[in-house]
């Protein structure tokens, strides 16, 4: 039993320490954003947020997550109140099969959390670790640069407040 | 005349007489610009000779910007910043751009910076630039690397400035450095021994320039004579010893020395990660007689095993195979090991999918613990288009507490040897140069393409 904190909310969970965080989410829990790709933490698409950074959660067991707090895409926004950076995938249209794109957007977030200006070097450096088969690729950069427009002139406006950090 | 007047007539003196003999010390002459030559002018075979010459030297690791490839930077265009104690030295522009490279060098300006560090215009290159094993190579190795360096694509990068401390910006001093650390062309062939351990000690010595990472420096930088080969700093990684005080689990031999430098991995000892992974890399592109003829000699330097130490490699091989023991879930390190670790690195697959055994591991076995962290943070990446090690990093997941408890499980499990001490403090600092490195860097070729190799746990 432990208590894993998942987008704000306590959970209690009854998985052995070596679970690892995504069958939680995706099971336990309902959250299904984070997507299994490979399982050994080679193709991005189950990354979610831990303390700031992301992480990707088919290789990040339960015993390393006592006292931290998990973001996932769910935790950003939702359908009727999209986050900066869901608002921007879906106007650049930026997923295809979209398999990838949850993880994409929660190690973008990341990125822009801590630096609202990156540059598109470092978001591609960034998100080098994402495999898409799609090819969105251009579509996906240009979605994170609208989201860090996004997030910079949502902060002017308080109605929007909250709704993305 | 006065006392006085005496006296500074003999400080005049002094410092005039002093001068001049820096001077004669320090100056060297400029050798005369040319005309950049015609790429058609150099002899194919010539160029192709002087590609895999330039792939033994490692010369794009220091001349080209890490992760270049992504960036835009190019290949020998230098840039590339290389901390020291004394501040920090940037590569510079060895393409053949007339006005920021080395266009403008004839053959015999390219060979007297080999020989002797020593640029176009006469001054005195840091060495950073290891010319103190440059010194042995070859006039017609430098010819083919001369050709090779000045058929590549132009490249217009101005040398950044270096950003070193007082009084080491002071070119003239590397003219005393010189006198009293650098020989040029020590290096003898032993007529004892056979052609390929001649070869061998020809490359490592020279061109190859192992000892620059693997052997300890002095207060001022230079090599210790005293120490060949005892192990030493690339960047934020520890450079093992590779002789007799080698700290890996399982003695090497010039068969594992091989296939190491060959393939980036071998089934006894574990990937080559960090500053190491780009050298096989380039290794991988050089006549295989080469890389005989390096683990050849380097063979004798780790020096014949005593019988206990050879026992007790066989007993890590054995106990590799046999499996893990028990795991160990009591402790905070043992559970992390546990959960994370040990799904892949007990499980007796082959590469990518499986991991080494630990106990295998020189990064654990090892007194320095900054590998361990270094690999634990930033992981394996994947080289492009090959059958590579993989292993994800740790540093978003793990808090520099648990990556502690995790570095002091794993040497206490998997070693013999005493605890480390600062363990935090190592990971701390890792974190902080975490990765940029490895993050570009171009990592490991392949595990061996041979299904017989790979089947090797």
């Amino acid at each position: 039993m432990m208590t894993l904190k998942v987008n704000g909310q306590d959970h209690t969970i009854d998985a052995e320490p070596d679970t690892p965080l995504l069958y939680v989410l995706r099971d336990d829990l309902q959250l299904n954003a984070a997507k299994f790709g490979c399982g050994l933490g080679q193709c991005g698409s189950c990354t979610v947020i831990v303390d700031g950074r992301a992480v990707l959660s088919c290789v990040t067991p339960l015993v390393l997550l006592e006292g931290k707090q998990v973001t996932t895409l769910e935790g950003l926004g939702s359908v009727s109140e999209p986050a900066p950076i869901q608002r921007a995938f879906t106007e650049e249209q930026a997923a295809q099969c979209g398999y990838c794109i949850a993880g994409m957007m929660m190690r973008a977030q990341a990125l822009l959390q801590r630096n609202p200006k990156a540059s598109d070097e470092q978001i591609r450096a960034e998100l080098a670790p994402h495999l898409c088969r799609c090819g969105t690729h251009m579509r996906i950069l240009r979605a994170v640069r609208r989201a860090a427009t996004l997030m910079d002139t949502a902060e002017l406006l308080p109605a929007e407040q909250g709704s993305a950090r | 005349m006065t006392r006085a007047g005496i006296f500074r007539g003999v400080i005049a003196v002094l410092v005039v007489g002093g001068a001049a003999a820096a001077f004669v010390i320090a100056w060297r002459p400029a050798i005369a610009a040319i005309e950049p030559p015609a790429q058609q002018s150099f002899a194919p075979d010539l160029v192709r000779r002087g590609r895999e010459l330039a792939a033994m030297g490692n010369c794009n690791d220091c001349h080209t910007v890490r992760g270049a490839r992504n960036h835009g930077a190019k290949n020998f265009a230098g840039g590339r910043p290389v901390r020291t104690p004394f501040g920090t030295v940037f590569s510079t522009n060895i393409t053949p751009d007339a006005e920021t490279g080395i266009g403008r060098w004839s053959e015999a300006a390219f060979r007297r910076a080999m020989l002797v560090g020593v640029d176009r215009e006469g001054r005195h290159l840091y060495p950073t630039f290891p010319y103190d094993h440059f010194t042995n190579v070859s006039d017609d190795d430098n010819r083919a690397l001369y050709a090779y360096l000045m058929t590549r694509e132009p490249v217009h990068a101005p040398a950044r400035e270096n950003r070193l401390l007082f009084p080491f910006n002071l070119r003239v001093l590397i003219a005393g450095w010189k006198l009293l650390f650098f020989h040029p062309g020590t290096y003898r062939p032993d007529p004892m021994k056979s052609a390929e351990w001649n070869r061998g000690g020809y490359l490592v010595e020279g061109l190859a320039h192992c000892g620059a990472c693997h052997t300890p420096r002095n207060a001022l930088g230079a090599e210790r004579a005293d120490a060949s080969f005892s192990g030493g700093d690339a960047d934020n990684w520890r450079a093992y010893a590779i002789n007799a005080q080698s700290s890996a689990p399982v003695p090497w031999d010039a068969e594992a020395i091989y296939t190491y430098l060959r393939d980036g991995w071998h089934p006894d000892h574990g990937t080559a990660r960090g500053p190491m992974a780009e050298v096989v890399s380039n290794l991988s592109e050089v006549p295989a007689s080469d890389v005989h003829a390096i683990a050849t000699f380097m063979a004798e330097m780790f020096g014949e095993p005593a019988p206990e130490r050879k026992r007790r490699g066989e007993e890590a091989i054995a106990q590799a195979k046999s499996g893990g023991g028990e795991m160990q879930m009591d402790s905070e390190g043992g559970a992390i090991y546990a959960s994370a670790c040990a799904a892949c690195h007990e499980a007796g697959r082959p590469p990518p999918y499986g991991g080494i055994n630990l106990g295998l591991s020189t990064a654990i076995s090892d007194p320095d613990s900054r590998n361990l962290a270094n690999i634990v943070l930033s992981g394996v990446r994947p080289v492009e288009g090959e059958r590579s090690p993989i292993m994800p990093g740790f540093a978003g997941s793990m808090n520099d507490a648990q990556i502690a408890a995790l570095l002091n499980y794993l040497r206490s499990r998997f070693s013999s040897q005493p605890a480390w001490t600062g363990v935090q403090k190592t990971i701390k600092d890792a974190r902080g140069a975490e990765t940029a490195f490895l993050q570009t860097s171009a990592g490991a070729r392949n595990a061996p393409a041979d299904p017989a190799e790979r089947a090797k746990p």
